[in-house]
């Protein structure tokens, strides 16, 4: 059996490993696993990551999770250009320290308006104002730290080339897009930053991986988005819960 | 010229910075960074970090801030022993996995209970909310026990069958709440026999100099020389806190 990859495309770090592993023309066997469906809590899955979280790699007896840890194993493992993780030792750094950031300010901020807007109206909670209000205020400030400490006047997030940084930070930013929140727009600089990796990535490969969540709302719309099994209430009690 | 480092020590990933760079001998000037004072939002600061926190360095040109950061880059600038950061693809991988499932794992709620026990009583003048402490006590104890009961019992330490930079974070952030007398390892003992034997491999006296400032009780007449500062951070505090 080779590589495994245990992903739900309606992840943001799930997406970041498929669009990576795509791109570099890593062979590999999809495992999809559909979050809302429970399955995250089902036997087999628990055996395949006892944090019963996606991502998650399998290869051969070696399993990981965590999403910055799968692309560094996958970009090291496997024949990839450098650019994606340099060996420079101060290009490198600029990725760990954009890792770093996204993981106190990026990540869980910007899933949020998709939690609030679709998931959690499922099981029939509906935040305050007073907490939509705060996570726009945290996005708002996140956007302006990325394109004030991160993107300046560069091509990418950090330097030149497109890296592991910037996948994570675009499928984190899809997310809100997902729910008609545009927040690419008056923000020239970052859309023609999302334009640049989209291109690079290629039109196909970007419709292949965002277009289960850039469906999202019509999925919502038409009400074809499956009842959340009601094993995996106590997981999305306790994600929405997180939303400060 | 050696690299600065900025460093507050009441800082758990500061700790671990400082700690890494002692016991591996690598040559760094302190800049201490008092965040008690407010230090990391003036601008001589924000010249080195614009996101205004520490851990930063500073080496000739290179600005680089975030722990995670400044730790894989002295190991990798300094060639540090390879347990440290295990060359090993499926080991590092390992590291790799804690050191990106600790920020909201293990550092979040820790620094909250931290906050909570030490820093709203502090500046609020007011006895330490119980309730609000076990709650953020409660929210901390899945990591505690995932680290306890399945991570430790398979290995010695957190990554691999060594001491690395994964164990030298969560230490430094475990201490934190542990030195203001929450004793988050009562219910964990192969956690506790893990805490010594890091404490062992670091070296007691050097974790008792980076420990020295955290574990000293607060001078209740700081938090009175601003009271309009005070009144500020424990609003914050609480809407931070819940």
């Amino acid at each position: 059996m080779g590589l495994e990859l245990y992903l739900d495309l309606l992840s943001q770090p799930c997406r970041a490993v498929y669009i990576f592993a795509k791109k570099n023309g890593i062979p590999f066997e999809l495992r999809p696993v559909e979050i809302f469906k429970g399955q995250l809590l089902s036997k087999d899955f628990s055996q395949i990551n006892s944090l019963c979280k996606v991502p998650a790699l399998k290869d051969g007896d070696f399993i990981l999770s965590e999403s910055t840890a799968i692309l560094i194993y996958l970009s090291c493992k496997y024949p990839t250009a450098d650019h994606w993780y340099p060996s420079n030792v101060q290009a490198r750094a600029r990725i760990h320290e954009y890792l770093g950031w996204h993981a106190d300010c990026v990540r869980g901020t910007f899933g949020a308006p998709l939690w609030i807007q679709v998931l959690a109206p499922l099981i029939g909670v509906h935040l305050p104002e007073e907490k939509v209000q705060r996570n726009r205020a945290a996005i708002d400030r996140a956007l302006q730290q990325l394109e004030d400490k991160f993107l300046r006047d560069q091509a990418f997030l950090t330097g030149q080339d497109v890296t592991l940084a910037d996948l994570m930070a675009l499928e984190e930013l899809i997310q809100p897009v997902a729910v008609g929140f545009d927040l690419f727009e008056g923000r020239p600089k970052l859309a023609a930053w999302r334009e640049r990796l989209e291109a690079f990535l290629g039109t196909d490969l970007c419709q292949e991986t965002h277009g289960l969540i850039l469906n999202i709302l019509e999925q919502a719309a038409n009400k074809k988005i499956p009842d959340p099994a009601p094993e995996i209430y106590p997981y999305m009690l306790l994600r929405i819960s997180r939303i400060p | 010229m050696p690299p600065e480092l900025f460093l507050d020590l009441y800082s758990p990933p500061c700790r671990a910075i400082y700690i890494f760079a002692l016991k591996n001998g690598i040559p760094f000037q302190l800049r201490p960074v008092e965040l008690g004072r407010g230090e990391h939002l003036k601008p001589e600061f924000l010249k080195v970090n614009p996101l205004g926190k520490v851990p930063a360095l500073r080496d000739g040109d290179f600005l680089l801030a975030e722990s995670v950061a400044i730790l894989l880059y002295l190991s990798r600038k300094y060639q540090t022993a390879e347990h440290w950061y295990p060359p090993e693809l499926q080991a590092r991988a390992r590291v790799d996995e804690y050191l990106a499932w600790q920020h909201t794992a293990v550092q979040l709620p820790a620094t909250n209970v931290y906050l909570c026990k030490s820093l709203l009583p502090h500046f609020s003048g007011q006895p330490v909310d119980q309730e609000r402490l076990d709650r953020l006590m409660g929210k901390l104890r899945p990591a505690l026990q995932h680290l306890d009961q399945e991570v430790l019992a398979a290995k010695p330490f957190l990554a691999t069958e060594q001491v690395s930079l994964a164990d030298l974070m969560a230490f430094t952030e475990l201490m934190q709440p542990t030195a203001v007398g929450c004793d988050l390892f009562r219910d964990w003992p192969r956690l506790a026999a893990w805490r010594a034997r890091v404490e062992a491999a670091l070296g007691p006296e050097l974790v008792q100099e980076a420990h020295k400032l955290v574990l000293q009780p607060r001078d209740p007449r700081d938090a009175q020389r601003d009271p309009k500062l005070a009144q500020e951070l424990v609003h914050r505090l609480l809407e931070r806190l819940g």
